[in-house]
């Protein structure tokens, strides 16, 4: 055990994690030529495309130094905030991290939230300054605020580059030689943490784990504590690149099972494994049962597809347990499915492979979060509102609740009073103001989670130039003034494009919605008004008026085939527009109030 | 029956609205005639045993050419192709171009039709559109043009900002007035990328109404049916005996061969374009290269494009046809499709053929998508 090393790769969105770890696998020779490409650990179709990591990967490396053979473990981790939860459950399952940070883009919200969760399970943090190759780094001042962030010494920051390999071997001899050596006892119970889960088709679902104390063993019954299931371990060994069949894999290490469970939901992340005769007396701390913070409609185009839909959702649901979803109909759409999602970008992936893997058109509905509603008869039992037109009637309603958060910003000083203010317009309260530096300022703010879900990255990207950076914790629900806005189409409500929003924005809101809605709306054989109303009054109205001409004058040699590849395309277009009433609505529009300002 | 096109890439003045491929410089007029004769040569084993029925002048402004180079450029196809007895041979002519002289030497070429780009009697139209001839001019090459040819056609644009529906009414009279056999009308389109686009995005000129482009339409519809024009195409009247030729040849799927930069041809089976730059075609050519792209078309896209064609003719879509030339499977489908649109009165079915009603007219395009298969 002592020649064991487990260790993270921690650090704000794109500092260049997976990149880093490229480098570590071909400096440790773990990958042949053959193997190699960007960003190897990044394994989903998704991830490569998009240049983000969405799951946390493991792999396990030999490394020669100074005579002694080491196993290194080394687990890359997701930067965005909607998996955080993942990214706290790779920490525990270690005794070290890699807190990297970009050298020109220094430190950033996720560089501190991903910090705290490692010092709270008392990694030994080796804090690497990376991307030093590029000509905008700013190698000195950037350590500097490493510093002051750590309480280090500045020789103890590791100058590196995931680009040209620079300083890996220095980072390689920091994690052997700072990262203490796993402690643990192969002859207590077994106790294994669970940080991640991978579905695989043809073996059911592997599942990760760290072995704290005890062994698992080929053969052994084995038991989650949290689900309180126990199940055969058929398979177990460690992660390679390829899997390595073991016959145990023992305290300290970290590995990979098989017991043929086929749904993802059963391996629940951040999970104890046991011994089913001889079980463990303490469970390990931290599991929770992750929650989802954001819910939208999903339905399909075509309504004839919604028994396809379930079945790609329930496949997704396989590979992906933070997906939860409940069949639910709409009068404008339907049946479909109230989904619940970890955040904006899990949503986006959602939808994305629900269109890629699984074939489907699907319609997503604005995007809301998960109310509590007291009624006046019973003012002490919260009735959870995951959809806006589950709202009970406002006459019956004693207060309404909604999500807060505290919402950390950095940002350079020339910005503060721009993000200051989109903060305070998103209903946001101002908790406290840290120089980090003469130029970089953390800003904390207690605001509705409701308000980030409202096109509020992009907003802080244009007010901020780009120079800002985010990230958030729930903080508990708060009595809030909120209203439903309904939306008219040709004079009938679409429940669809109903939202909960605060009494006093929701005028404005009302007004920017019609007015996009408009926009999007593509001109029919008839005028369509486009109404906003609270309860049974209208508060703004457009519209869209009837198509007189759309045949273009010329049609000769040269046209026919440009305009028959227009035409084309406006069928296909068509094709992803929804009949509401007599009215058709393109795909985009359900979702339009979350681009209002575009 | 087969038709070829020859694209004059030249204009005078480049009017606001035009998406056309031409250049206002003529620097390379004698290399581009030559280039349009070496083009012919190059292709003249494409048609086999077709005869050219119709030869067609397009651009650009093919009358901005000498009448000496125009006839050589038919006699090149002459040479190279087999003609039939009675060929319609059009020529595009703008009225700035069209002096007595040059009438009197058209009249004795081969060419029997001339095609004028009028777009309208009133000045104030033509300096918005930025049109190079004059109100004048107008009125005048018509009437010398109708004491030397029977076979003339006129464009006239509608829908102009500014232009009351009592303008156009005397616009419609006035081209009335000449007795000429056949009218071709647009609607002013704005389209992206041209002086106009840029001029309404910037608030100078209105945008175009769609509401009074469509009463203008049916303005046009009424009076030239009552006097006995066809309106056998959307923006195509014609008195019996003098639709074009040509333009019907299009809409009908046949054969034809495109001579010149962004010229189209069509072999029935594959599309081609030519390159849309004056420079980049005649060194193509020169060094016996066609400069051309082809794209092969699938079932679907030949069922989509008689579809396009064929509900902004008269003669509708044929579902008999689409039967014997696609399969049932795409005359199934056409009859389940058109559902809809017929019950809303936008399309008819009559003797197997689906067309176009009245009020469905200005919406074909539309409609055509709709029955599309992609
Ligand atoms: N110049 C330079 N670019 C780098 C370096 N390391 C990473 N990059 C680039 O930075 C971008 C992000 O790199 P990733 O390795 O995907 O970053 P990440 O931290 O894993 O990103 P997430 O997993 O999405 O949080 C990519 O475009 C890399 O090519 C480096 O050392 N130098
Ligand atoms: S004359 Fe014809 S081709 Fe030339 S610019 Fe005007 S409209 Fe276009
Ligand atoms: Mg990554």
């Amino acid at each position: 055990m002592k020649n064991i090393r487990n260790f993270c790769i921690i650090a704000h969105i794109d500092h260049g994690k997976s990149t880093l770890a490229d480098r570590l696998l071909d400096f440790t020779g773990s990958v042949t030529d053959r193997e190699k490409q960007d960003q190897l650990l990044d394994s989903m179709d998704l991830e490569r495309e998009r240049g983000i990591t969405i799951k946390s990967h493991a792999i396990q490396m030999d490394y020669e130094f100074e005579g002694e053979k080491y196993v290194l473990n080394l687990i890359d981790t997701p930067g965005h905030v909607d998996f955080s939860y993942e990214v706290s459950r790779s920490i525990a399952a270690c005794e070290g991290a890699l807190l990297i940070v970009d050298a020109a883009q220094s430190i950033q919200a996720q560089t501190i939230s991903n910090l705290y969760l490692a010092l709270e399970n008392d990694l030994e943090i080796i804090p690497v300054l990376n991307k030093v190759d590029l000509p905008s780094a700013n190698p000195e001042e950037v350590t500097d605020d490493i510093v002051e962030l750590l309480g280090c010494k500045p020789e103890e920051v590791i100058h590196a580059s995931g680009k040209t390999g620079f300083g890996v071997g220095d980072i390689l001899e920091a994690v052997i030689n700072r990262i203490p050596a796993p402690e643990g006892n192969v002859d207590e119970p077994l106790q294994a943490l669970v940080f991640d889960s991978v579905y695989n088709p043809f073996r059911g679902v592997e599942t990760y784990f760290r072995v704290i104390n005890g062994e698992i063993k080929k053969g052994q019954k084995i038991k989650f504590v949290a689900t309180d299931k126990s199940y055969f371990a058929d398979e177990v060994g460690t992660l390679k690149l390829n899997q390595i069949i073991k016959q145990s894999v023992k305290a300290g290490d970290v590995g990979y099972l098989i017991t043929g469970i086929k749904d993802a939901r059963e391996v629940k992340v951040g999970d104890t494994i046991t011994d089913s005769a001889n079980p463990t007396k303490n469970a390990i701390e931290g599991f929770e049962d992750v929650k989802p913070m954001v819910f939208a409609g999903i339905y399909p185009v075509d309504t004839d597809e919604f028994e396809e839909l379930r079945s790609s959702m329930e496949k997704l649901q396989l590979n992906d347990a933070s997906l939860v979803f409940a069949p639910e109909s709409s009068a404008a759409l339907g049946f479909g499915f109230r989904c619940g999602f970890l955040g904006m970008l899990h949503m986006e992936i959602i939808q994305e492979r629900l269109e890629r893997e699984f074939n489907m058109t699907v319609i997503t509905t604005v995007p809301n979060v998960s109310y509590h509603a007291f009624t006046r008869k019973d003012p002490e039992t919260p009735l959870i509102v995951n959809n806006p037109s589950d709202l009970p009637d406002p006459s019956s309603i004693d207060r309404v609740e909604e999500p807060y958060i505290k919402a950390t910003i950095i940002t350079k000083s020339d910005f503060v009073g721009n993000v200051m203010s989109l903060c305070i317009e998103k209903r946001g309260q101002i908790t406290n103001q840290t120089y980090l530096t003469t130029e970089r300022v953390e800003l904390s703010f207690d605001m509705p989670l409701a308000e980030i879900v409202f096109d509020f990255y992009d907003r802080l990207k244009t007010v901020s130039k780009g120079y800002a950076s985010f990230d958030y914790t729930p903080i508990g629900m708060r009595v809030s003034k909120l209203v439903r806005v309904d939306i008219l189409l040709n004079s009938q409500p679409v429940d669809a494009l109903s939202a909960l929003i605060h009494a006093d924005n929701a005028v404005h809101i009302g007004k920017k919605m019609c007015e996009k809605l408009k926009e999007l709306i593509p001109r029919q054989q008839f005028d369509i008004p486009i109404q906003a109303a609270i309860g049974a009054k209208i508060i703004s109205r457009e519209t869209t008026k009837a198509l007189r001409k759309d045949v273009t004058a010329k049609c000769y040699g040269g046209d026919i085939s440009r305009k028959r590849k227009l035409l084309e395309k406006q069928k296909k277009g068509k094709k992803r527009m929804r009949q509401v009433g007599n009215v058709e609505v393109p795909q985009e529009a359900f979702m339009a109030v979350l681009k209002l300002n575009d | 029956m087969s038709g070829i096109y020859i694209h004059i890439p030249f204009c005078k003045q480049a009017c606001f609205y035009c998406d056309f491929h031409f250049s206002t410089s003529m620097a390379k007029r004698v290399e581009m005639v030559a280039a349009l004769q070496q083009e012919l040569k190059l292709r003249k084993d494409e048609f086999k045993n077709e005869l050219v029925e119709t030869i067609y002048f397009g651009g650009g402004t093919p009358s901005v050419l000498k009448s000496e180079e125009i006839n050589n450029l038919i006699y090149s196809v002459y040479e190279h192709y087999r003609v039939s007895d009675n060929p319609e041979i059009t020529l595009e002519a703008n009225p700035d171009d069209l002096s007595k002289s040059r009438i009197n030497e058209m009249s004795q070429s081969k060419i029997n039709r001339l095609s004028i780009g009028i777009q309208s009697f009133f000045e104030d139209d033509l300096k918005l559109m930025n049109r190079a001839h004059s109100a004048i001019e107008a009125e005048e090459s018509l009437i010398m043009a109708t004491s030397q040819f029977d076979n003339i056609s006129i464009d006239l644009i509608y829908g102009i900002p500014g232009a009351t529906d009592a303008q156009w009414l005397q616009n419609i009279k006035k081209a009335l007035s000449f007795n000429i056999p056949h009218i071709s009308s647009y609607a002013l389109t704005v389209e992206p990328n041209t002086a106009l686009a840029h001029m309404v995005e910037k608030g100078k000129i209105a945008n175009v109404d769609d509401e009074a482009a469509e009463r203008q339409f049916n303005m046009l519809v009424d009076e030239l049916e009552e006097k006995e024009f066809v309106h056998y195409e959307i923006s195509n009247f014609g008195k019996e005996g003098y639709f074009s030729k040509n333009n019907t040849a299009y809409w009908q799927g046949k054969k034809y061969i495109g001579i010149g930069p962004s010229a189209h041809s069509y072999d029935g089976k594959e599309r081609g374009w030519n390159i849309k730059n004056n420079i980049k075609y005649i060194k193509s050519i020169q060094a016996n290269k066609l400069p051309i792209e082809i794209e092969i078309l699938t079932t679907a896209d030949r069922y989509n494009e008689y579809i396009m064609t064929g509900l902004r003719t008269i003669w509708g879509v044929s579902i008999v046809k689409i039967t014997k030339e696609f399969g049932e499977k795409y005359s199934d489908y056409l009859i389940q499709q058109s559902a809809k649109s017929r019950s809303q009165n936008l399309l008819i079915i009559e003797n197997n053929t689906i067309k176009v009603t009245k009020k469905g007219k200005f919406l074909a395009d539309g409609l055509a998508a709709d029955l599309f298969m992609v």
